[in-house]
């Protein structure tokens, strides 16, 4: 069973057709209980990093997420809410990744939307493909980085992984079949 | 590299897909799931549905359409039409839809934009701009309806940024259906004053308009109806086409 994490932060609908479409049964909780029973947890999220920290932290999730020893994908605002902070409403996040989410400089057009190409780093076993991207905030490279991605001249983390924590700053539940293959290499991960 | 985005875009009218040319004379094309379907095989990056009867009539959206294009598609897409309220664009987010775009209720209550963008973030709001000419129209859907405002375009496409809106669709009315290209001058003097996603919209009917809109304008995404609906162009072959020309495009690997 896939714990989908629903704390009020954005579409968790398009995430739920995937698992469905990819033939996973998943629920949809906020609830601590129903979360432990799950054998792998999903985080969604888009908006704001304040609110969404906010709606965490209301509903105890937000300790439970730092404890959480299942494997856990965090995608678009759920990915980086794992960083230590965000520049976004100056947030204090949940700082299970070290590092920080930041804006993109003003010269660019932002958001940074549509199809972007993601390029595995090292040996992590990923496709490189397009995928798709809709953000004003990023993290740089890192040392937990294990794909990245360029807009315009600047180099970013489209992927971040440690320990059982993986994270993706695009949407594979919106980027069509190269999508649907990065959620099975993370569902089919021990 | 960000590749530039192709965007079938899908008129709405009683749940399904039409296009008139000029927004008038309106064909039945299918149903919008199978429609939504059939386009992400071909490779399109992204689609919109305009729901062109919804605001001219103060009709709601009907959801069901959109919560069967949701589980038929993995591409995103955004409703446009008749969405007035935080409420009803709630409503368009739980059924699965990605973006939401307002026009005319934008330009009646400006405010909307602010709310919007606050309740789901700037990335998922799309304001619609129709212009023809040098000015701005509103309730477009329905021709005996539609009335030219007393605002000037490039105030508006900046005082909609300024309240939060991550995206414009631009539309060209003079062009919409005519098959002679973009509006390049308007989709230029657009995108220099801000510094959003600009989607150029009306007047595709060859793949060469796709091509000088992208060498010529600083636009993020090209979206077209009748040019796709009719299959003078196949969106494959127009991404061909476009690579062929050093334009990023996504051709899945």
């Amino acid at each position: 069973m896939i714990g989908v994490i629903d704390y009020g932060a954005g579409n968790t609908r398009s995430v739920t057709n995937a698992l469905t479409n990819l033939g996973n049964a998943f629920v949809l909780s906020r609830d601590i209980e129903t979360l432990d029973s799950c054998d792998k947890i999903l985080f969604p999220g888009v908006g704001a990093a304040g609110a969404a920290m906010a709606s965490l932290e209301q509903n105890n999730l937000d300790n439970w997420i730092r404890n959480c020893t299942k494997p856990f994908l965090g995608i678009c605002l759920g990915f980086q809410l794992l960083f230590e902070n965000s520049c976004e409403n100056d947030t204090e996040c949940l700082g299970i990744i070290p590092g920080s989410v930041v804006k993109f400089r003003p010269t660019k057009i932002t958001p940074h939307m549509g199809w972007n190409f993601v390029e595995a780093a090292g040996a992590f076993e990923m496709h490189n493909d397009y995928f798709y991207f809709a953000h004003d905030y990023f993290v740089d490279v890192n040392e937990h980085s294990c794909a990245t991605c360029i807009y315009d001249d600047e180099s970013f983390s489209a992927v971040v992984r440690k320990d059982n924590f993986w994270a993706a700053q695009f949407h594979p539940e919106k980027s069509g079949k190269a999508g649907q293959d990065f959620l099975s290499l993370f569902l089919g991960h021990e | 590299m960000l590749t530039k985005r192709i965007i079938p875009c899908l008129d709405i009218k009683n749940g399904r897909v039409v296009k008139g040319i000029q927004f008038q004379n309106h064909r039945d094309m299918g149903e919008p799931a199978a429609l939504a379907r059939y386009y992400s095989d071909e490779g399109a990056d992204e689609l919109v549905f305009y729901d062109i009867t919804a605001s001219p009539e103060a009709r709601d959206i009907d959801f069901t359409w959109v919560s069967r294009v949701a589980k038929e598609i993995s591409i995103p897409f955004s409703i446009a039409g008749g969405i007035r309220t935080v409420e009803m664009a709630k409503q368009a987010f739980d059924t699965g839809a990605d973006k939401i775009s307002v026009n005319t209720p934008a330009q009646e209550d400006p405010s909307l934009i602010d709310a919007l963008a606050r309740a789901f973030g700037s990335q998922a709001v799309v304001v619609g701009i129709d212009l023809k000419g040098n000015d701005l129209y509103s309730n477009t859907g329905a021709p005996s309806k539609t009335q030219r405002s007393d605002r000037t375009p490039l105030s508006w496409v900046d005082e909609v940024v300024s309240r939060g809106a991550g995206e414009l669709v631009i539309n060209s009315m003079a062009m919409d259906g005519m098959k002679n290209g973009y509006d390049l001058d308007t989709l230029n003097r657009v995108s220099c004053a801000v510094n959003v996603p600009i989607i150029a919209s009306g007047g595709a009917g060859e793949c060469e308009h796709f091509r000088e809109l992208f060498e010529k304008t600083n636009v993020s995404a090209a979206l077209a109806a009748s040019a796709f609906h009719s299959k003078a162009i196949a969106i494959p072959k127009l991404k061909a086409y476009l690579k062929n020309f050093n334009i990023p495009v996504r051709i899945s690997t």
